[in-house]
């Protein structure tokens, strides 16, 4: 048996094929764990242990025997290496924790198992999620699977690249500035960032820690709402963590709640699901910088939208381009104190030779973070400094507060949902920016504003550009919510996957 | 020239939490090293922060008992800064809007009341502790080591105004303090073990003088006694080094109680930026009045409102008054003894305790809890001492006895069987008056020639040939009868 993936593309044709044994959990592991051998190239992983994967795939295999399985049981997962887990290793990409591994599980990783999915291993991401190119990892670059001279995106690239070239049917990723939406556009797959709050992030090696959120990364909307649901809910180790979204408990069955609500209510109207729904298109979204073939994948997945019965409406985020200098100060900010802890003393790199203890933390550091996270620990120890906190970090939450009132005002004035571009352009080359580190800053301008206010986004593949290599490279489209509107969301992007099918383009077969 | 001295204390009190602050990790005292602390306390990745609401009702009681207004919203921040013992190398604390704001705390020092305010108290988390000496390496090398049992145990650090003006006022506020936190039950007040720490902000100015000298912070105080001895040392180093012609540099001194005398650990140049901000991983700490109230109804009758109910139902003197509410466990055994006696009698009862008991606890190193003396047990004491069986002096003796356990530590047995019961037969004390003159003509004559002196020598002889038994007053009486006939 070969490409079980291929042959079932989707989370309810795999669970047919495990539930009615055509195909066991173990047999799939095996296939899996063979593919991602075979794509080793990809650097999609940094840690697989094919006895661990296996012990999980029986357990699911003895469920679906007699019965017990659930929906997600025996689905091959495999998770962002910035959720630890016990027996994987948990390194975030970093030489700091290259050998850490974690005595607990991420809460993510605890529900998904709970709901019986087998892990595959640990993806590839940039250093401390810090990146969006998956360029800046200790274990070297991901490439894209559409075209492997480019980047997957990241910082969540290796969870895009790997759901793209089929190597696990899902795959967990974290979203501070856009990681999870910009990977799944890249690369062609669906992600979603849910609302701040939804998603536990006990068990997350944490970046920022004000706009960290997981988010799972799929085929389709519709595995999406599967993952989701049992991903998200209240965790009393997380103190961020809602208890009540919209007045509904934060729990496992909420999204597919809402989900299902929506997706009868769309069928209600046969020829026009989307009748009465206004999506805000933002003029700041289309600004300098938007290359042509995104901007026209756009437009066109807009008039799809309209097709559908939606209603296009012109609004303005006038404080976008402002999202960019006020998230690497309050990221960065965050990371310079979040990850002070990675000092050599408890766990993780230490320098072999040091004179005293001062000089062994500052020794570990220099040695086990890369450049990308030295820049912004620099940064975030700058804006925080007595006499610069007021310039840079309080005039940061104060734009941060603006950005939130945009995004409330169209939201609650002029539209159900926000859509866009996710990134300006399609994958770039590996090395390209590689002599001006901050210039890929500002290609996250789309989805930073997201994070600022904490609000729930999408990206579902919308068509093709071509990259620099000549090669046909997806474009994603981004759809935002209000909070808490994950279930909405995945409706409407669901709409849209069943009148079309980039989502269905296999990398290497476009 | 005449220096005013200038006294604000920080303390940290130790929170007793049975968890800690923001983690499940137990928080008992003198754990093996290191098994007292979980994910979040070794800060691993992936770990956070969770609120304990046992702390907040601890911080909520003291600012409830010293006037203060507790804040409905308040904020923890990171205070950052590198140290081997500070896991996450940030510590939680709360920094711009503090939860305990303002207060007053009273106490008497010698007899006069004395008000100090309270700036502020706020929640934060302890630090781990460095061992240089007793850690044992891998290979069983002496070694340097780091135990994180205590990373995390919550503590409020309660913050006064610079009001105090000499060392015996800052140790009196502290006492105060300590005992304030031990009454409330939110601290155990052991300073030996560090529940209970006291840094001291010192500076000196010329009597008159307005502003503030420069000021310098006292750390390392772990006893009253070093308390007064380190700002007695510092007061005078300063006011040495101003009159010498120098200048009092802001830094933070160490005091070495083997030497007596502060010495500099870091100058305000070196200290820390500890870029301050709020903790994205807590929300800010909403106290929404019932909270508040539901706290309220289980506060214990507090110590400055016994002190009033003593002196307004019983007639002690505000000083005893204050004496005798140090503890609740003080007070209540104060109460218990008075609540037998017949009504007039608390001053007895007053000073016994704070006399005989307190003096015998004090050398045995005890709490007033561990008396092997019951409050009943000594009520049953002083009653004796009402009735005229035995005087105030044989009391202490029976005391004595009572305190060892003799006779099951029972007074009337121990009266009984050591035959202490006081003479009170007038004639068989006239005897003892008549033979003691008989035998002492010198000593009458000086009395007699105005010697007042001699009378008491005469007592003295007749106590003593009475072993001490003689009704005091009786032998007084007839004494001056018969000298003065």
């Amino acid at each position: 048996m070969s490409n079980a993936l291929q042959r079932y593309p989707n989370i309810a044709a795999l669970h047919q094929a495990l539930s009615s044994r055509q195909l066991s959990a173990t047999e799939l592991a095996q296939d899996c764990l063979r593919k991602i051998e075979l794509h080793a190239g990809l650097n999609a992983f940094v840690h697989i242990d094919a006895d661990l994967t296996l012990a999980q795939a029986r357990e699911a295999d003895n469920l679906l025997a007699t019965g017990r399985g659930s929906l997600l049981t025996g689905l091959p997962i495999a998770h962002k290496d910035v959720f630890v887990t016990q027996g994987w290793r948990s390194t975030a990409g970093s030489n700091m924790l290259k050998q850490y591994t974690s005595p607990f599980d991420a809460t993510v990783v605890h529900n998904l198992r709970a709901a019986g999915c087998v892990t595959l291993g640990k993806l590839n991401c940039d250093e401390f999620a810090m990146g969006s190119g998956n360029k800046h990892s200790a274990f070297g670059p991901t490439h894209n699977p559409w075209d492997t001279s480019a980047v997957p995106g990241g910082s969540s690239g290796a969870s895009a690249a790997a759901v793209a070239a089929k190597l696990v049917i899902a795959a967990t990723g974290t979203d501070t500035g856009g990681s999870v939406r910009q990977p799944a556009a890249l690369c062609g797959v669906t992600g979603i960032k849910p609302t701040y709050g939804a998603v536990s992030r006990y068990g997350m090696i944490a970046y920022g820690s004000s706009l960290d959120q997981a988010g799972p990364l799929a085929s389709s909307a519709l595995d999406l709402v599967d993952l989701l649901d049992v991903m998200s809910g209240f965790d009393n180790k997380d103190s961020t963590s809602a208890e009540h979204c919209k007045g509904v408990p934060n729990a496992p069955g909420r999204i597919r709640d809402e989900f299902n609500e929506a997706d009868k209510s769309f069928h209600s109207n046969a020829t026009q699901p989307l009748k009465g729904l206004r999506i805000g298109v933002p003029r700041e979204f289309f600004g300098e910088g938007l290359s042509s073939e995104v901007a026209q994948a756009i437009e066109e997945a807009l008039k799809q939208f309209e097709k559908l019965g939606a209603k296009r409406v012109d609004i303005s985020l006038p404080r976008t381009a402002l999202s960019i200098p006020a998230y690497y100060v309050i990221a960065p900010a965050e990371a310079s104190s979040n990850l002070s802890r990675y000092d050599g003393v408890r766990y993780g790199h230490r320098s072999a030779s040091y004179s005293d203890l001062e000089d062994m933390s500052a020794r570990s550091r220099a040695e086990g973070f890369g450049s990308e996270v030295k820049r912004r620990i620099l940064i975030g120890t700058y804006v925080l400094s007595h006499g610069y906190y007021d310039a840079y970090y309080l005039q940061a939450q104060r734009l941060r507060r603006m950005i939130v009132d945009d995004f409330q005002a169209a939201l609650t004035q002029h539209c159900d949902v926000i859509m866009g571009p996710v990134t300006p352009t399609v994958a770039q080359p590996i090395d390209h920016n590689q002599n001006d580190p901050t210039a890929d800053w500002l290609a996250d301008i789309y989805t930073l504003g997201l994070n600022l206010a904490g609000l729930p986004g999408m990206s579902i593949p919308c068509g093709f550009g071509t990259g620099a290599s000549g090669k046909p490279l997806p474009i994603g489209l981004q759809v935002i919510g209000n909070y808490f509107d994950e279930g909405r969301l995945l409706a409407v992007a669901h709409q849209f996957q069943q009148v079309t099918d980039w989502h269905q383009r296999v990398a290497g077969q476009a | 020239m005449a220096w005013e001295i200038v006294i604000g204390l920080e303390t940290h009190t130790q929170l007793s939490t049975q968890t800690k602050i923001f983690s499940g990790s137990s928080t008992r005292y003198g754990a093996l090293p290191n098994t007292q602390a979980n994910e979040v306390d070794l800060a691993l990745p992936g770990s956070l922060p969770v609120m304990n609401r046992a702390a907040v009702d601890r911080a909520i009681r003291l600012g409830l008992a010293v006037g203060a207004t507790i804040a409905h919203r308040s904020i923890f921040a990171r205070k950052n800064y590198f140290y081997p013992d500070s896991p996450k190398n940030y510590q939680i604390s709360q920094f711009e809007i503090p939860v305990v704001q303002g207060g007053s705390i009273s106490f008497f020092v010698d007899d006069q009341e004395k008000t100090v305010n309270l700036t502020r108290a706020h929640l934060e988390e302890d630090a781990g502790k460095s061992m240089h000496d007793d850690f044992v390496g891998p290979h069983g090398e002496p070694s340097s080591g780091i135990d994180l049992n205590r990373a995390g145990t919550p503590l409020l650090e309660i913050v006064s105004e610079p009001e105090m003006r000499s060392a015996a006022e800052a140790v009196a506020y502290a006492k105060a303090l300590h005992s304030l936190v031990m009454w409330l039950g939110i601290c155990d007040g052991n300073m030996q073990e560090g529940s209970f720490r006291i840094d001291a902000n010192v500076s000196v100015r010329p009597v008159g003088q307005q502003e503030f000298g420069t000021r310098c912070e006292i750390k390392n105080v772990n006893s009253f006694k070093f308390l007064e001895r380190a700002i007695q040392y510092e007061v005078r180093r300063q006011i040495e080094l101003i009159e010498d012609g120098g200048r009092v540099v802001q830094e933070t001194r160490l005091y070495d109680s083997e030497l007596d005398e502060t010495r500099s650990m870091r100058s305000k140049e070196d200290a820390h930026d500890y870029r301050y901000f709020p903790d994205p991983d807590l929300p800010p700490l909403v106290i929404a009045q019932d909270w508040i109230e539901s706290v309220r109804q289980t506060m214990p009758e507090l110590p400055a409102a016994l002190r009033a109910r003593f002196i307004s139902d019983f007639g002690l003197a505000p000083i005893d008054a204050a004496q005798l509410t140090i503890s609740r466990d003080l007070a209540a055994y104060f109460e218990s003894v008075n609540a037998t006696l017949p009504a007039g009698q608390a001053k007895l009862a007053a000073n016994w305790i704070m006399g005989e008991v307190s003096a015998t606890l004090n050398r045995e190193e005890k709490d007033i809890t561990e008396s092997p003396v019951s409050a009943t047990a000594l009520a049953a004491l002083l009653v004796r001492i009402i009735d005229g069986t035995i005087s105030n002096k044989i009391a202490r003796d029976v005391f004595a006895a009572m305190w060892t356990g003799e006779y099951d530590g029972n007074p009337d047995a121990i009266i009984q069987a050591k035959g202490l019961t006081q003479i009170s037969d007038s004639s068989a004390i006239a005897a003892m008056v008549d033979a003691v003159l008989a035998d002492n003509p010198a000593i009458v004559a000086e009395y007699r020639a105005g010697k007042q002196k001699a009378f008491n020598s005469l007592v003295g002889q007749i106590m003593k040939a009475a072993k001490g038994k003689a009704n005091p007053q009786q032998v007084n009486d007839l004494l001056k009868a018969k000298l003065d006939s």
